[in-house]
């Protein structure tokens, strides 16, 4: 596959220890993740560490996942083995899991056990983790943090949440940082009756008490005191997973298909690392269709197929080879050549964003539609070949 | 179940890529050419839907973008302030701008105000019947289920007070099936196939919500009845491929192989669909929109695809 660049995904994933894999929802993100990982391990070498979020259920039985959630599992070398390859390295896996993601933030942060253990049986806990400051993201780049900082892996490659936007992840721990220092947080925390009397928060109290009820302003601000004990520690670790984001062990990877929507998304987001100085490292265009199709030969190819196909000589001697019938071998061939324009519209929309994508990242990874969906090692590791190039350097 | 046009409000879900935007797009569209008043609210604000109607950008104030249709962009604030507005009638409109801001923030942390602020807004639109049918493009599936089940949410954890008591008429519309409906977009693939399924079933078991429709989107069309199919795959088999390659030029072994991605793809994606039809309740249909080989956007897709529907719904 032609790239952009002489550097290549592999000597990204071989330069760096940390990798972001980022991009909006549908384009393979949690597939390309892993088979960076399975590739990185198998070619590189090293202990690689595959988090990923939401797998589809056969990948995810493939690579050994269960149901539980934050422990890293190897994938072992017989797997490896069965699917015709060598593992120099280590493949590790393991599942995102938010749940226990907060219960852990809430025990190491906890000053004691009586305020764990209230905050966690607090009834609104699961409802504002499950929503504030965008927890899932939050805990993503968090876990992130803490596999790394283990020393237990040379390559951790985490796939990311799918999010309503995805600059909520780059933001999560400056949001979690600032939400302890915010006014609203000091505001909810006072003594209830002071906060009564608190000229400045008047308007807002009165709005606040018209829509929510103070008995549910009160609920809010019960948890939130107990919330406030941890602030330290929670804002010394959101500072800590902020500057991890921008360190130079980091890439981030755009995952993206050649689709209208994806291919806005992916350059929105390439735009904002920059502006954010995170380093995006490569831009991966997943699913493409073979780029061949559009030359003038082959659409040429396709005219000339049409007219084979009204060539009745032609037609009869195809049947003989192919043991048809000449009226279907017909109607086969015309299909073959009218639907190709189709392909050739898609083609042709694909390679106008392409071009525009190619130039957003110093590596841009081209891999091609698969004939079929990926859901074992030998897939992934296919997968991994066309991104980390076995093509030109 | 009534027909999914007759209904009042209508939230379009589905995962991310999956073509939710433009099938709620289209979903307004057809409504408006069958002569309906018709809303259609961007609940994300990422701007999608702006450019299907090829305006710049909406606003919570609607916009007629065509005949009978009008569009708009959900915003919270906008919302709170026209619950103080109308309902809480709380004199202090001017004034509001810094404070919403300051509320935005305790809706954040505070769980389910901003759902609840979204949601009673379009509740608020059917309740008063300024449109025959509302038609939203909601959340994405991760999020839906906590954006249609806010009032109830809020029910359970709030024991009293203002918001609580706004709660039981928008359960009323929400909980009505001949009112209200959510319908599913999917593609025909793995994990849009599978979250479609978990979806359906955690609406029906956790939401007073009926689920009116499943659309399952870019169907790839068929190229070959199961007959052909297999003259087809003995063209692709040396000999023929040679008489073809002398007959035509090298280069028509690419057209076959574009044929063969296609077929392959067609023929995953059916078997999807199959698995599709068989794990969902007989009562939930699901219509098929195919794939549209197209380099238009904008309205024209929504149009084009507003055709496919029509097909569909009767």
């Amino acid at each position: 596959m032609a790239r952009s660049s002489k550097y290549s995904l592999a000597d990204l994933l071989s330069a760096k220890e940390m990798v972001v894999v980022c991009g909006s929802g549908g384009t393979g993100k949690t597939t390309v993740a892993a088979a960076m990982g399975a590739r990185a391990a198998a070619t590189l070498g090293g202990r690689v560490l595959v988090l990923t979020v939401d797998p589809a259920r056969r990948l995810a039985t493939a690579l050994g996942l269960g149901a539980v959630g934050n422990t890293a599992s190897q994938v072992p070398d017989t797997a490896f083995t069965e699917a015709g390859v060598e593992c120099r390295g280590e493949l590790w896996v393991a599942m995102l899991d938010t749940k226990a993601g907060w219960d852990d933030l809430i025990r190491r942060h906890a000053p004691d056990a009586t305020l764990r253990e209230q905050v966690l049986a607090n009834p609104l806990y699961r409802n504002i983790t499950g929503r504030f400051v965008n927890s899932h993201d939050y805990i993503a780049m968090e876990q992130l943090h803490d596999l790394h900082a283990s020393g237990r892996y040379d390559l951790v490659i985490i796939d990311t949440p799918p999010s309503r936007n995805a600059l909520d992840l780059l933001d999560a721990p400056g949001r979690m940082r600032e939400f302890f220092g915010s006014r609203l947080l000091k505001w909810l925390t006072v003594p209830y009756r002071s906060r009564l009397f608190t000229v400045a928060s008047k308007p807002f109290y009165q709005v606040a008490d018209r829509v929510l009820g103070s008995r549910f302003l009160q609920d809010i601000a019960e948890f939130f005191i107990l919330f406030q004990t941890m602030e330290a520690g929670f804002v010394q670790r959101a500072t800590e997973v902020e500057r991890l984001l921008t360190d130079d062990r980091t890439t981030f990877v755009v995952v993206s298909t050649l689709e209208a929507a994806p291919a806005r998304e992916a350059r929105f987001l390439a735009d904002e690392l920059r502006r954010r100085r995170m380093p995006l490292g490569a831009m991966v265009l997943n699913r493409t269709l073979p780029a061949g199709l559009r030359q003038p030969a082959v659409a040429k190819a396709a005219v000339k197929l049409r007219e084979v196909a009204a060539d009745a000589a032609a037609v009869r001697e195809l049947a003989k080879t192919a043991s048809s019938r000449p009226a279907q071998v017909r109607d086969v061939l015309v299909e073959v050549a009218d639907r190709f324009r189709d392909v050739t519209v898609v083609a042709g929309r694909e390679a106008e964003r392409r071009a525009e994508l190619e130039t957003a990242a110093p590596v841009t990874a081209v891999v091609p539609t698969l004939p079929s969906d990926v859901h074992d090692l030998a897939g992934l590791l296919a997968l991994g070949g066309h991104l980390l190039g076995n093509g030109s350097r | 179940m009534s027909d999914l046009l007759d209904r009042q409000l209508l939230f379009v879900t589905g995962k991310g890529g999956v073509g939710k935007t433009t099938t709620a797009a289209a979903i307004a569209d057809l409504a408006a050419r069958r002569g309906k008043r018709t809303l259609v609210c961007e609940m994300d604000a990422k701007g999608a839907m702006a450019s299907m109607f090829e305006v710049s950008t909406l606003r919570f104030e609607p916009l007629e973008v065509q005949p009978h249709l009008w569009a708009m962009a959900m915003n919270t604030e906008d919302s709170l302030r026209e619950y103080l507005r109308v309902v809480a009638r709380i004199p202090l409109v001017g004034r509001i701008g810094p404070l919403a801001r300051t509320f935005d923030f305790v809706a954040d942390a505070a769980p389910g105000v901003k759902e609840i602020l979204a949601i009673g807004k379009i509740c608020f639109e059917v309740r008063e019947r300024h449109y025959d049918l509302v038609v939203v493009d909601a959340e994405a599936s991760g999020h839906i289920v906590a954006q249609i089940d806010a009032p109830r949410a809020i029910r359970e954890l709030v024991q009293v007070g203002p918001v609580r008591d706004q709660t039981e008429w928008m359960l009323s519309i929400l909980g009505d099936a001949q009112r209200t409906g959510l319908v599913v977009v999917t593609t025909p693939e793995e994990m849009p196939i599978t979250e479609t399924i978990e979806l359906v079933g955690k609406v029906q078991s956790t939401t007073e919500v009926d689920v009116a429709a499943v659309f399952a989107n870019r169907v790839l069309p068929q190229w070959f009845e199961p007959a052909e199919r297999a003259v087809f795959d003995r063209l692709c088999e040396p000999a023929p491929q040679a008489l073809l390659a002398e007959a035509v030029g090298a280069r028509v072994s690419s057209v076959f192989h574009a044929a063969r991605l296609a077929e392959s793809r067609r023929a995953i994606a059916t078997e999807y669909l199959a698995r599709l039809r068989e794990s969902l309740p007989v009562n939930v249909p699901v219509h098929e929109i195919p794939e549209l080989f197209t380099k238009a956007s904008g309205r024209r897709v929504v149009s084009l695809v507003a055709d496919q529907l029509r097909t569909e719904l009767p």
